[in-house]
């Protein structure tokens, strides 16, 4: 048992993230040697684009990095709960675009209210979980697979549906539905403008971290990950575990569409493709295995944070695009590789 | 369990049926080779974008006045290449009259276009051109001259000196290219006092060029104005000059159309954009094909043409026409 505490957080952040302070499983081990890891690169980049650029250390610049993790981030935190069952979903992005897709139609197209366009779309992304995870659990189809069908499923189906045009939230009934995402609370209430859709992000983390570390589900999806056959043995029903996990995916992807819609105002029918990959790399980067049965949130958030971080630093020091992509895959591969060394120390 | 499994095949069959349907509800049109009329396939970059639903319909009016069949596909993102260049060997599979094509990357297709070369098949361009004698023709904005126009009107709006900001679709396609170096050239030539800070590739995906814009406009906090290279990467830049709180404080120069672009011009936010004649080069790539096929006399190049649109003529009866929702 590690009872390693990471109030490293609100360092960064200003909201704790629980995850990692508890450790169920002696088999989850070592993640925390890997989250200080990725936690010192990413306030070791934050320094060295503190000091390359004036311009890098500002309040609106800094928000502007958090805003920017908000939609990846709370893909990547969904992400994080099939990756620790061993599974994967590669329809998380385009799952999104569908439910920004069902808030657009539900608000604009049907008139309704907005908080029914909000119920709906996140029922929208967590149908498509349950799907997916219905397809794993009971026809035993690989998650790669089945994923892969629904990320074109609902591709196909965001432009059928909105007939390939984009949706916007500009008519009179809808507006304020911007402010999900980009009006702030915090403004209101204390004059420090974090936008909603930031502090949405961090909300979530906290409620994914308390729900993968302790509740039932979380310590389900671990056993899960570690070892599905003596699970099983031991009288837990897996396929209604999975089931539930792939449904949870689909709801933070729900909610990862209200805030891009939100904040484009608008409902963008072909976005999201590659979105997916984007979730993934922060998950890994945060010290989660592909393998299953290890993985923490506050793991993901930073790893979302750090390639967020490494994006923004590098173009406001105008390094070219094209060695923006070659880095950020280079630093993929070093937190994993990273993971590996210290897991064979171990 | 059995019924089960029953009620879930059912249901996946179920949605199938329901995709299929809705599919061949909207390509009646696109069954291939069918009766005696010219099938003409048009390969687009792209459908999403409403630029391209408005290409769309200028294909299908041509294609309606001369009879023929057309089918109109595209790949979902403009950085797509290898997707758009398997759409083209579909498309040459299928043994066409001729070929209507836009291309994402202006080298990637020439082998592709060779073989249509040696079967008979006539290729118009349009939209981007090739890099290449292929093409009996090529339907398209001049890019050049329009971005030209563009950083034109920047130096004007910004009092010819300061610093700009470019975000653009991409890095590969002769438009991407084009715009860029037509309003790079514009600004070396003509204005020594205006200095290009950044430019940088938002892959048209306006989330992506949102977050771009914003770093761009954090690194430069000088920046007087800003060009937008097309629909998604102005919308991009829009945004984040509304999320800076810099309404006012940048000149915003967009490209194309689009009910964003159209507010925000109205607004002020936006103090003005290119726009291309979609209608006209969807319209004219259809056209083109069916007088190559018959092997009437084609111009080697069908200059469409583009505008200067701000507040004070968004309505009138010569931009209108041209703009789309």
């Amino acid at each position: 048992m590690k009872w390693a505490v990471n109030a490293s957080g609100e360092n960064n952040a200003g909201a704790e993230t629980p995850a990692g302070a508890n450790r169920r499983f002696s088999f989850a081990r070592g993640g925390v040697l890997q989250q200080l890891l990725a936690f010192a690169s990413l306030i070791l980049l934050v320094i060295v684009f503190s000091f390359s650029s004036d311009n890098f250390f500002v309040f609106d610049n800094i928000m502007g990095i958090l805003l920017s993790t908000a939609v990846i981030g709370v893909l990547a935190l969904g992400s994080t709960f099939v990756i620790v069952t061993g599974g994967i979903d590669l329809a998380v992005g385009t799952v999104m675009t569908f439910s920004s897709v069902m808030t657009g139609v539900i608000i604009t197209f049907w008139g309704a209210p907005i908080p029914l366009g909000i119920i709906g779309g996140i029922a929208t992304g967590a149908f498509c979980g349950f799907l997916s995870g219905v397809a794993v659990a009971k026809m035993k189809i690989p998650p790669f697979i089945v994923t892969l069908a629904m990320m074109m499923i609902t591709k196909g189906l965001s432009l059928i549906i909105s007939g390939t045009k984009p949706i916007y939230f500009t008519d009179g009934r809808a507006s304020g539905f911007k402010d999900i995402s980009m009006a702030s609370v915090t403004h209101s209430l204390f004059g420090i403008e974090i936008p909603n859709a930031v502090l949405i992000f961090f909300g979530l983390a906290i409620v994914a971290g308390l729900l993968l570390t302790k509740t039932i589900v979380g310590r389900y999806t671990f056993a899960l990950g570690s070892n599905e056959e003596a699970t099983r043995l031991s009288g837990v029903k897996v396929d209604f575990w999975k089931i539930v996990v792939y449904t949870i995916t689909g709801v933070f992807s729900g909610i990862a569409g209200i805030l891009m819609a939100s904040r484009l105002n608008t409902a963008h029918p072909a976005l999201g493709a590659g979105y997916e990959l984007e979730a993934i790399a922060a998950v890994v980067i945060g010290g989660t295995s592909l393998s299953g049965g290890q993985g923490t949130i506050l793991g993901t958030v930073i790893g979302a944070l750090i390639t967020s971080v490494l994006t923004n630093g590098l173009r406001i020091l105008s390094v070219p695009q094209e060695w923006q992509t070659v880095i950020i895959g280079l630093v993929l591969v070093g937190a994993v590789y990273a993971d590996i060394l210290r897991r064979r120390k171990a | 369990m059995k019924t089960k499994k029953f009620g879930l095949i059912g249901v996946s069959l179920l949605a199938a049926a329901m995709v299929l349907g809705a599919c061949g509800k909207k390509n009646d049109n696109a069954a291939a080779g069918g009766g005696d009329k010219m099938y003409i396939p048009v390969i687009s970059k792209g459908f999403q974008h409403q630029f391209w639903q408005a290409v769309k319909q200028g294909a299908e009016k041509a294609a309606k006045e001369t009879g023929v069949e057309i089918t109109f596909e595209g790949p979902e993102t403009e950085s797509q290449v290898d997707k758009q260049i398997e759409m083209l060997q579909a498309a040459l599979d299928k043994k066409p009259a001729a070929i209507a094509f836009a291309a994402l990357d202006s080298k990637a297709a020439i082998p592709l276009l060779e073989k249509a070369k040696a079967s008979n098949i006539p290729v118009v361009g349009f939209d981007s051109g090739v890099d290449s004698d292929i093409p009996v023709t090529t339907a398209a904005t001049d890019n050049l001259a329009a971005a030209g126009l563009a950083a034109d009107k920047m130096a004007e709006l910004i009092g010819g000196k300061g610093e700009v900001a470019v975000i653009v679709h991409d890095q590969t396609s002769r438009t991407g290219i084009d715009r860029r170096d037509g309003f790079v050239k514009r600004i070396e030539e003509k204005y020594p006092d205006i200095k290009i800070v950044d430019i940088q590739y938002g892959g048209g995906d306006q989330l992506k060029s949102t977050d771009l814009a914003k770093a761009i406009m954090q690194a430069h906090p000088n920046l007087k104005g800003f060009f937008g290279a097309n629909e998604g990467s102005a919308i991009g830049v829009l945004n984040a000059v509304g999320e800076l709180k810099k309404d006012g404080q940048i000149v915003v120069i967009g490209y194309d159309s689009g009910k964003q672009q159209m507010d925000a011009i109205r607004s002020g936010k936006m103090a003005g954009a290119i726009t291309q004649d979609p209608i006209g080069i969807g319209y004219w790539s259809v056209k083109a094909a069916v007088q190559a096929v018959k092997g009437e006399k084609v111009e080697p190049s069908i200059d469409t043409g583009f505008h200067w649109y701000d507040k004070t003529n968004i309505d009138s009866d010569e931009i209108k026409p041209l703009l789309y929702e």
